[in-house]
């Protein structure tokens, strides 16, 4: 019994029981399917907190840890492990943060099928948690491919015109990138006679040429997930076929799970190859960055201008990741969160206006804010976050990225982070261009084809506004006075800076 | 002697120094709050309260400061601490973060309590009382942003107030963001907002390249722990200092709208006049004044990057002046002159003229704070001319539409009309253009006299900009005030209200008697301000009253005057007239009219390639090329043709057919069953993989 009340198992498969309790009521009883995955959800983020409560952020070590044998047949040692650090309590959080808000958001806009539709979201939510919570890499490939099953679904069904298209482009994409890193995992698990992480990381030991082949075999599966340039392909098609709430987590979480990946087992499990790697990486995030940017300002559609600026954003994250530094890895790991919040509200914002207004076409918008300040205020508070306007949550971020690249031994140039902080003129180009589309100038041509089907543009309602304003805090919180998030991760990351320290002077 | 002494022991209220951020945000958030309930006196009241507040946190200081000259530093909260970075919000109290604290909220206020009168109407006009509030929020927030950026005690807060204040100047820019300047419906104004802020980043990235390359130079980015090293990193890595220095001159071009960044304030004019004085002239602007002087022990250092900066000033001051010269709009005008007087600032503080820079800063604010707010006055006026014209002719409607009330050709003779406002104007002008003994006159000729002995070069810059700037006054001064109203407007032009012109008062009078700061002998600002160079072991160069120089520009001044006179006093435009200067210069007055086609210049070379490579990148290489070539034609349709190729050649084999068939049957149950999901093969076809792949784990699992 302990291991079913222990805290990590208990707020990865919390959800479930939610699902079973929706399994139970008929379908057309859509309020109340609403009510029970909000309500389950909530549960499940009060025992994130629960869990917050008792996580040690002066320790940094694996903690909370389970460690169960699960399957152990013909010498496979497959463990059921769970255990949370300070490079993960911030995601788990983040998971459990997302999910009620964007369960909040389809209280309107998902009508068909809402049963379903809260089952996936639910199951949705056990499969990203035990994503950050895994400590055995088998555990973890099986989380990691299973959130894609309600993922596909949730495009797949309640996406736009080109769902199946995008759900299985969205599918085949991320699982072909997995395949390479189950095989890792087996090599793994066969040669070092162990699936458990922290054993790994221990044990190391895997020569150069060994390593390189293994870290490729990981960073393919998660620089799709990120996705990186130019492994990006998916992501638009995803993004704008995905409903909204699909999107919020699908950037706000499942594009995480990529970079958390780096941070979690590129990183300590190949610290040689990672050292090696980090100015391809470095190079391939500006890239990102910088293609990202230009590529957003030239969309027509708000969803999709949203879609590529995640580019830009997680090539700033895994530039600073492959600092290898302490400023580049906090700073990333930040930046994973408050990309989740900004892109989370932006996804949110848009899809908002979209249920009243049903089109993303940038064209016919125009003069929103007098129409709607509230939403025009937030959205614009939104994209200041966004474009790293110091005060709100992505300065901190991005400061401390630039800064940790800017002087990383790893990277080796300052000509990487000079190049990624031009990111931020274009970032203001991009996000300026949509606010202005859309909320500045004259009325926009919508607000005259809304009427004329009997409705009025409305601002914001309550239930729009609570689904925002927990992001909003954070994103001041964050963007104010960052210092307990940094708290949080810092003894972990010194730790992964110092095993990377040591190799790279045992390299030399 | 008793004096000193008093002062030694005198009270210490550097505690206070949090409040000049804090008052004015509590204010801010008060008319957010409530001020919707109180009606427009009490939110200008309470705004200009919190502005004023603020004035007496900075005075405060200021009386501080005399009994502790060197100045100190009050901690407030950490704010980011990652290793060796270590970040903390703190305040750096010296005499000139106070100089700067002192303009900011001194002339602040004057324009908060201005604005109640000149945003009454101007909501009114533009049919939006509603937006009054707004606009002081967003007044409050600027100087609480200010603030940061004058009272940080490092790099990174002042970075943080420096795009805080960007913030603000794009909301306020943007403030009619659904009109033009004329009030028709556009996104001219929304554009000019972009164009700030887009500007500005480019600086701010410069600025942001300053703070990396020092951080890992100095390993801090607090000011005393850089001044502190700063003779030593000299010494042994030059190229660093010199790499600082020059990224942060790309932000005080920026911020400070200089070349080649300065074509947004010209723009910026967009906004309601108080912002055009208040932030675009007289305080967010002079920033990068500030962050040269601030920065002045690294300066002193790199000669080369003295040299840039002061002459990035100099060519500023005399290329914005001659634009100046063929502006018909009353703000644009002064704009222009904004730019050229930054650039005077700009390169006192660059050529290590420290106090003869800030010296002209603070008469700068006075006047040309003066200057834009009388011009608004002029423009209300002539606005208040037109309704009172419009409506005795009946045509109410299409007022708004063709009339600019800002067009210096629908002026002329207002003198008379708006006696008071032509008065504080005149005072205004004769400032700027250095006339004797008026505060602009005391502060350019510090400027130029220390040109003569530092920089030559920039001193003869300087000096024709100076002519210049006395002749587009003169001129101003010319078709607005004097002749006959071209417009019958003008004519029926009115004086604004006492809300409106005794802050203007407060501000002529300043501008007369501001040379009063730093007299030559006297010196009250430089001793004032040489204690913060000391601290930091910068040597400041002594200023000396240079005679032949004050002749020279007094002389250029009045010859300027003069020719002006020549060209548009003696003989007053009429309406419909072209400019007579363009007889004269033909092609060059065209130049300066079109400003040089600067704008054009940077839409060919930069705007328009980096939109045309972003099209191209986002719909031929990202989606023909790698989206649907290669992804799609490609990978997709290669798999697919060899399954197809693949099935065809299982088919012909029994064994294989069976259990394909099998296979098939029994995927084809499991769809039947999932077949309520939704419908299409697509579906099933990705379960199939997603089943393939836990048989394959199955089977590698227990083998």
């Amino acid at each position: 019994m302990d291991s079913v009340f222990h805290p990590l198992t208990l707020v990865t498969f919390f959800p479930l029981l939610g699902v079973l309790a929706i399994l139970f009521v008929k379908p057309e009883k859509k309020n109340a399917h609403r009510w029970i995955a909000l309500v389950t959800s909530l549960f499940t983020l009060g025992i994130s907190l629960w869990v917050l409560a008792q996580f040690d952020a002066s320790n940094p070590d694996l903690q909370l840890v389970i460690n169960l044998p699960w399957i152990q047949v013909a010498g496979w040692n497959i463990h059921y492990a769970l255990g949370l650090d300070g490079l993960s309590v911030l995601l788990v959080m983040l998971t459990t943060f997302l999910t009620p808000i964007s369960i909040l958001s389809t209280w309107t806009a998902i009508e068909e099928r809402v049963k379903d539709f809260m089952i996936f979201f639910l199951m949705l939510e056990v499969g990203m948690t035990g994503v950050f919570l895994a400590q055995d890499l088998f555990l973890f490939y099986v989380f990691w491919e299973f959130t894609l099953v309600p993922m596909y679904f949730l495009i797949g069904i309640w996406g736009g015109p080109r769902r199946m298209y995008a759900a299985i482009k969205f599918f085949l994409y991320t699982m072909a990138g997995s395949l390479l890193m189950l095989l890792a995992i087996l090599w793994l698990g066969i040669n070092q006679g162990t699936f458990n992480v922290p054993e790994l990381v221990a044990k190391g030991g895997i020569p150069a040429d060994i390593q390189m082949w293994l870290f490729l075999a990981f960073a393919t599966a998660f620089a799709i997930k990120v996705p990186m340039w130019p492994l990006h392909s998916w992501l638009p098609d995803a993004h704008v076929e995905a409903p909204t709430a699909g999107s919020v987590i699908l950037a706000g979480v499942l594009l995480k799970m990529g970079t958390y990946g780096f941070v979690r087992f590129n990183l300590p499990l190949f610290p040689a190859a990672a050292i090696k790697a980090a100015p391809w990486m470095a190079l391939l995030a500006v890239i990102g960055i910088l293609y990202g940017a230009a590529v957003s300002y030239a969309q027509r559609d708000i969803k999709k201008l949203v879609a590529y600026s995640s580019v830009s954003h997680l090539g700033f994250v895994m530039l600073g990741l492959f600092a290898l530094n302490p400023q580049g890895i906090q700073g990333g790991i930040l930046q994973m969160i408050n990309h989740g919040l900004s892109t989370g509200a932006l996804f949110l914002l848009v899809g908002m206006v979209y249920e009243q207004t049903h089109t993303r076409d940038f064209d016919v918008y125009g003069g929103l804010w007098k129409l709607m300040p509230v939403y025009g205020t937030l959205t614009l508070i939104v994209a200041l976050s966004s474009m790293g306007l110091p005060g709100l949550n992505g300065f901190v971020g991005e400061f401390t990225i630039l800064l940790g690249a800017f002087g990383s031994d790893a990277i080796g140039s300052p000509w990487y982070a000079g190049f990624a902080a031009a990111g931020v003129i274009l970032a203001a180009v991009y996000m300026l261009y949509m606010f202005q589309k859309m909320f500045l100038g004259p009325e926009g041509s919508i607000v005259a084809k809304v009427k004329e089907h009997g409705h009025a543009l409305r601002d914001l309602n309550a239930r729009e506004i609570i689904t925002l304003v927990p992001l909003l805090v954070f994103i001041f919180w964050i963007g104010l006075y960052p210092k307990p998030f940094f708290t949080l991760m810092a003894p972990a990351v010194d730790k992964l800076v110092a095993l990377l320290q040591a190799t790279a002077v045992a390299m030399h | 002697m008793i004096l000193s002494e008093i002062a030694t022991s005198g009270p210490n209220f550097f505690y206070l120094a949090p409040w000049l951020v804090f008052i004015p945000l509590i204010g801010m958030l008060t008319n957010l709050l409530i001020g919707k309930r109180l009606g427009e006196k009490a939110i200008g009241g309470i705004a200009s309260t919190a502005s004023g507040l603020t004035f007496v946190v900075a005075v405060l200081l200021a009386l501080s400061l005399r009994a502790y000259p060197e100045g100190t530093t009050v901690p407030f909260a950490d704010w980011i601490t990652i290793g060796e970075l270590q970040l903390r919000w703190a305040f750096r109290v010296d005499t000139l973060s106070t100089t700067m604290m002192l303009v900011v909220s001194g002339v602040g206020t004057l324009i908060h309590i201005y604005a109640i009168g000149y945003m009454h109407e101007d909501v009114r006009y533009k049919n939006d009382p509603g937006r009054f509030r707004r606009f002081f929020v967003y007044l409050n927030l600027f100087i609480a942003a200010m603030m940061i950026l004058v009272s940080g005690d490092n790099y990174l807060m002042l970075f943080v107030g420096w795009e805080g204040v960007g913030l603000c100047s794009f909301l306020l820019i943007g403030f009619w963001y659904e009109m033009d300047t004329l009030g028709r419906p556009s996104t001219a104004n929304a554009m000019a907002a972009k164009k700030a802020f887009v500007a500005n980043r480019v600086g701010d990235f410069g600025f942001l390249l300053a703070v990396l390359t020092m951080f890992w130079v100095f390993k801090s980015v607090q000011f005393t722990d850089v001044f502190a090293s700063a003779q030593q990193i000299a010494e042994s890595n030059p190229g660093a200092i010199l790499a600082i220095t020059l990224f942060m001159l790309l932000g005080v071009a920026g911020k400070s709208a200089q070349i080649p960044l300065y074509v947004w304030l010209p723009d910026a004019m967009a906004g309601p006049t108080p912002v055009s004085a208040l932030i675009h002239a007289a305080t967010m602007v002079t920033a990068g004044v500030y962050l040269v002087a601030r920065t002045a022990p690294l300066y002193v250092l790199v000669p080369q990057a003295q040299a840039t900066v002061a002459l990035v000033g100099g060519l500023t001051a005399l290329f914005a002046a001659t634009i100046a010269v063929g502006q018909y709009d009353i703000k644009k005008v002064l704009a222009y002159s904004t730019i050229s007087q930054l650039g005077f600032m700009v390169a006192a503080v660059g050529m290590g003229a420290f106090v003869a820079g800030m010296f002209h800063l603070i008469t700068h604010a006075f006047f040309k704070a003066l200057l834009f707010l009388s011009a608004g006055s002029v423009i209300l006026g002539v606005e208040r001319g037109h309704h009172h014209a419009a409506h005795h002719d009946g045509h109410e409607d299409d007022h708004a539409e063709t009339f600019d009330p800002g067009d210096m050709r629908n002026m002329g003779g207002m003198r008379k009309t708006m006696p008071v406002t032509f008065w504080l104007y005149l005072i205004g002008a004769l400032a700027l253009a250095g006339i004797f003994p008026l505060a602009g006159f005391w502060s350019k000729d510090e400027i130029l006299a220390e040109a003569t002995a530092l920089n030559f070069t920039v001193y003869i810059l300087l000096a024709i900009a100076a002519f210049f700037t006395a002749f587009y006054m003169g001129r101003q001064i010319w078709m607005v005030f004097f002749g006959k109203p071209r417009h019958e407007a003008a004519a029926h032009a009115e004086e604004s209200p006492p809300v409106m012109t005794i802050p203007l008062m407060v501000l002529a009078a300043l501008s007369l008697l501001g040379g009063a700061l730093n007299l030559p002998g006297v010196e009250t600002l430089a001793h004032w301000i040489e204690r913060t160079f000391e601290t930091f072991g910068v040597k400041l160069h002594p200023a000396e009253f240079n005679l032949n120089v004050a002749i020279t520009s007094t002389v250029l001044a009045l010859v300027a005057i003069f020719l002006s006179w020549l060209l548009y006093g003696r003989k007053p435009l009429t309406d419909g007239q072209p400019d007579p200067l363009k007889r004269i210069l033909g092609p060059l007055f065209t130049g300066m009219e079109n400003k040089w086609w600067i704008d054009e210049l940077y839409w060919a070379v930069i705007l328009n390639p980096y939109i045309a490579l972003a099209r191209f990148f986002a719909d031929v290489i990202d989606w023909r090329f790698w989206h649907d070539w290669f992804h799609d034609t490609v990978i997709a349709g290669t798999y697919q043709w060899l399954s197809k190729t693949a099935l065809n050649v299982w088919a012909d084999q029994r064994g294989i057919d069976a259990f394909a068939n099998g296979l098939g049957n029994t995927t084809k149950a499991l769809a039947q069953r999932l077949r309520g999901l939704q419908t299409g093969f697509v579906r099933n076809y990705a379960l199939s993989v997603f089943i393939g792949v836990i048989v394959i784990l199955g089977y590698l699992i227990l083998q």
